[in-house]
């Protein structure tokens, strides 16, 4: 019996150690917003906070990571600076893949309040959106930026 | 009963019956649109509308939202025409049904950008009726003309400023007979369409709360993966069913004809349990296919006649008598769709029904494939089409529905197949690669007078739709050339059919996502050798004032074409016509030391007709860059030992962020019947850079995706 704790509730679940995150938090605990895609961890839409850390849950085995804080996309206040900018912004196509890069996007505003585009792509340049939501996806970050700093967050 | 059936006979484009199936109610686990006899809805005066008596309109859709705002879209059009409150107006998907069809095609799907055009008059008459209903019950009611009415928002008005809202007057409306030509707005009158709302979906995307098809569960559900043959034609020899079985949490392993399923109940165990099943495969039917032995048959086709596809003068005597003639080839490779949300299908099987969820862009397809593997009629198969993450033209394609149905037939218990991304690699139907070899002459003025061109190409309707191929021509193939935007006075086109065994299907915008590449990179090539400008030589080859040629003006005029450029960048141009809408884009690149390109900033110009949800536009012409630019820097799929060579996305990488330019948009006005976007945007892109590319270095990059090892300096 493994006890995982997201979004601050705690879970119990009979699996062998060894599952992968992305499948435990998928079939045995219902939460379908992490997305699965690709499973070599190339493409970011299974990606999860970790203590804060966006990773990959497709390449983390559910026992390592018992005693951590998860966060998925219902983790964050509906009225996330990211979340506002992503809807503000019109952001999503098909939205396959937003929960995860909307993740990675809370971890990298969180160690960069203020980025630059050049440093937006960069740290954004390893998750996939095949709809190509890209442009839009820019300017959320750089608008979930300026929501995060006026919260004072 | 009249009324019943007035209402049920609601005319539809043209003037054609439309006949109402009673479908079966609601699945309790999903919305399903009853066509008729709704209970407590007071009005419903067609299938696509029901308005509440608390102020709810709720339009029911058959149109798959791949992602580009469909659903948000059609409500526009119909509360446009309604006059409804825009707040108050609900999207819900409807059961696939007789009504959703499509009304050329008579079939449910959703491709070829149709879910507007071909629905145009449709859409806006249903809402039409109903405003005309609830004004004529308003009238009624204060016992005065319908047209001292006006109606606003919701709310029908009194000429002495009082209302009665929609609610208010659906029961009264529901009685009603349904007007047969209700009049329509004119575009000037337009509240809704043409303005820019949130799309309805986006905050449940944005929340997570989405139930995407690979997301949905239902009691009782189990989770099967198929292992299907790695090679085409091959089948399994072998296989330990008992080491499958043997993994927590597996069911069942069901061999099917070619391919072995494994049946779990976590996609974990499934997914486990056919990596146990050590199936050994036979060779299959030609093990020496791979990257070299097919561009070696298609190179061998292109020097086939072909059968003659359109021919209007005479291009070959035209040639011999041209001042300057040109011949050049150009070569596109399979693509894969790479949806992001893998293939899934959940199929149920009972007595007298069965019941599919499937993010599906071909409900009638599914119908049919259910209906042939169960023995009950279509009619009993209820599809339930769940959000799609991506779809891109693969979502019609029927191989999950059967492996869903056979397998809940023989477990008889509710069955989701899922593929992993490995599968959705090895068993996508590609976007066909395509070989062209063009020769043109040019007179002495440097107008073209012949085209000769000669596609080489595999047919995807020879398996979709093989009624549509005649005397060997399958018509997507040589789309975009002879409806070329130019008038040239002798065209020929031919067509070799490629016969291969790597099954192909249909991709954004299907045939013109590889001719118009060759097209508009050829039309540049004789730019240059005519001397001329790209624009100018494009323009004194269209009609004047047709939309191509405002269009490209339009684009010339917003890229700047022609003003000073920095140093080191260059433009060029591509322009397209097709499915009722014109795009055209400029590209401003550079390139650097070691061949690399870079694209700087792209400009698009589109006239789609009526332009009902400009944002959603925008955002459909940001994407056909992206996956434009994507297709042009790094799309092919590989082939190797007799199948599929490319595994995952990092043998198939796609555009990432940071390789994304800036993107202006721009839409030109143009009030007639609405155009398709999702598929015209694509096209333009490849071409545009590669004339570019041309502009800066004088190198033609005539192969996709392009090698950079052409642009090599010295």
């Amino acid at each position: 019996m493994l006890t995982l704790t997201v979004n601050g509730m705690k879970k119990e679940v009979d699996v062998d150690p060894g599952t992968p995150l992305l499948w435990v938090l998928r079939d045995n605990l219902g939460i379908t917003s992490v997305k699965y895609t690709c499973g070599i961890a190339e493409c970011g839409m299974c990606t999860v906070l970790i203590g804060g850390e966006a990773r990959r849950s497709c390449a983390i085995a559910a026992g390592d990571v018992q005693g951590s804080a998860i966060t998925t996309i219902e983790g964050l206040a509906d009225d996330h600076p990211v979340k506002v900018a992503w809807i503000e912004q019109q952001v999503p196509q098909c939205g396959y893949c937003q929960p995860g890069i909307m993740l990675q996007t809370v971890d990298f505003l969180s160690r960069v309040p203020s980025p630059s585009e050049a440093q937006i792509g960069e740290a954004m340049d390893n998750v996939i959106c095949r709809c190509g939501s890209h442009p839009r996806m820019k300017k959320a970050i750089a608008q979930a930026a300026v929501l995060t700093a006026s919260q004072g967050g | 009963m009249n009324d019943d059936m007035t209402r049920r006979s609601f005319l539809k484009t043209g003037s054609l019956v439309l006949a109402a199936t009673a479908i079966a109610g609601p699945s309790g686990l999903f919305n399903a649109s009853p066509v008729e006899g709704a209970s407590g809805i007071p009005f419903k005066p067609h299938a696509f509308l029901e308005i509440g008596t608390y102020e709810t309109v709720t339009v029911w859709v058959g149109q798959t939202d791949l992602g580009q705002g469909t659903h948000t879209g059609l409500c526009m059009v119909i509360a446009d025409e309604l006059d409804a409150a825009w707040e108050t107006v609900q999207v819900k998907m409807a059961l696939a049904a007789e009504p959703f069809k499509d009304p050329l095609w008579h079939a449910q799907l959703t491709g070829g950008s149709s879910s507007f055009r071909n629905r145009w008059d449709l859409l806006r008459t249903v809402g039409a009726a109903a405003r005309q209903m609830l004004v004529e019950a308003a009238a009624e009611q204060w016992g005065i003309p319908g047209t001292d009415c006006v109606a606003r928002e919701g709310k029908v008005f009194h000429p002495d400023g009082s209302s009665l809202t929609y609610g208010q007057l659906a029961e009264a409306a529901g009685k009603r007979p349904v007007p047969e030509n209700p009049s329509l707005k004119k575009p000037k009158d337009y509240q809704i369409m043409g303005t820019d709302r949130k799309r309805l979906d986006i905050p449940d995307k944005v929340m997570g709360k989405t139930v995407y098809g690979i997301d949905f569960a239902m009691p009782g559900m189990c989770i099967a993966v198929v292992a299907r043959p790695p090679r085409y034609g091959a089948r399994p020899a072998s296989h330990d069913a008992k080491a499958a079985m043997a993994v927590t949490g597996v069911v069942q392993v069901v061999p099917l004809e070619d391919r072995i399923a494994v049946c779990a109940e976590t996609t974990y165990a499934a997914i486990q349990g056919r990596n146990a099943l050590d199936i050994k495969w036979s060779d299959g039917s030609s093990p020496d296919l791979n990257d070299e032995t097919i561009a070696a048959f298609f190179k061998k086709q292109l020097d086939q006649p072909g059968a003659v596809a359109e021919e209007s003068g005479d291009a070959e005597k035209a040639l011999t008598e041209a001042a300057r003639t040109l011949e050049q080839s150009y070569t596109l490779p399979y693509l894969s769709h790479a949806q992001v949300e893998p293939i899934n299908c959940t199929a149920h099987v009972e007595k007298e029904r069965c019941r599919i969820w499937m993010p599906t862009q071909g409900q009638t397809a599914t119908q049919e494939t259910a209906s042939r593997l169960t023995g009950l009629s279509p009619e009993k198969v209820e599809v339930m089409t769940l959000p799609a993450g991506g779809g891109f033209g693969l979502r019609g394609e029927q191989d999950a529905v059967e492996d869903a149905v056979l397998l809940a037939k023989t477990l008889d218990r509710p069955v989701k197949v899922i593929w992993t991304r490995e599968d959705d690699f090895a068993n996508d139907r590609f976007r066909p690669a395509s070989h062209s070899r063009i020769r043109a002459g040019l007179d002495k003025d440097g107008r073209v007078i012949a085209w000769s061109h000669k596609v080489a190409a595999p047919s995807v309707m020879s398996r979709v739709m093989p009624q549509a191929v005649q005397n060997g021509i399958d018509p997507d193939a040589v789309a975009g050339i002879g409806d070329m935007p130019y008038s040239l006075p002798n065209l020929q086109v031919n067509y070799v059919m490629i016969d291969l065994p790597v099954p192909v299907g249909w991709w954004r915008s299907v045939g013109y996502s590889c001719n118009v590449f060759a097209v508009e990179s050829f039309i540049d090539e004789l730019a240059h050798a005519a001397g001329k400008d790209p624009v100018s030589f494009r323009l004194e080859h269209m009609e004047k004032d047709s939309r191509p040629y405002t269009v490209l003006t339009r684009l010339a005029e917003k890229g700047r074409w022609g003003s000073p450029i920095a140093s080191g960048r260059a433009r060029g141009v591509a322009v397209v016509s097709c499915f009722e809408s014109v795009v055209a884009h400029m590209a401003e690149v550079s390139v650097g030391e070691k061949g690399r390109i870079t694209v700087h900033r792209m400009v698009c110009v589109v006239d789609c007709g009526t332009a009902i949800y400009p944002d959603a536009i925008r955002a459909q012409a940001e994407a056909g860059v992206v996956m434009g630019l994507s297709t042009a820097f790094h799309e092919r799929v590989r082939f190797a030992n007799g199948g599929v060579k490319t595994t995952n996305y990092d043998g198939y990488p796609v555009l990432t962020i940071s390789e994304v330019p800036e993107i202006e948009v721009h839409i030109v006005e143009n009030p007639i019947k609405a155009g398709g976007i999702g598929e015209p945007v694509f096209p333009s892109v490849t071409p545009a850079v590669a004339n570019a590319v041309f502009q800066a270095t004088g190198v033609r990059l005539r192969d996709l995706p392009f090698q950079k090892d052409l642009l090599l300096k010295g």
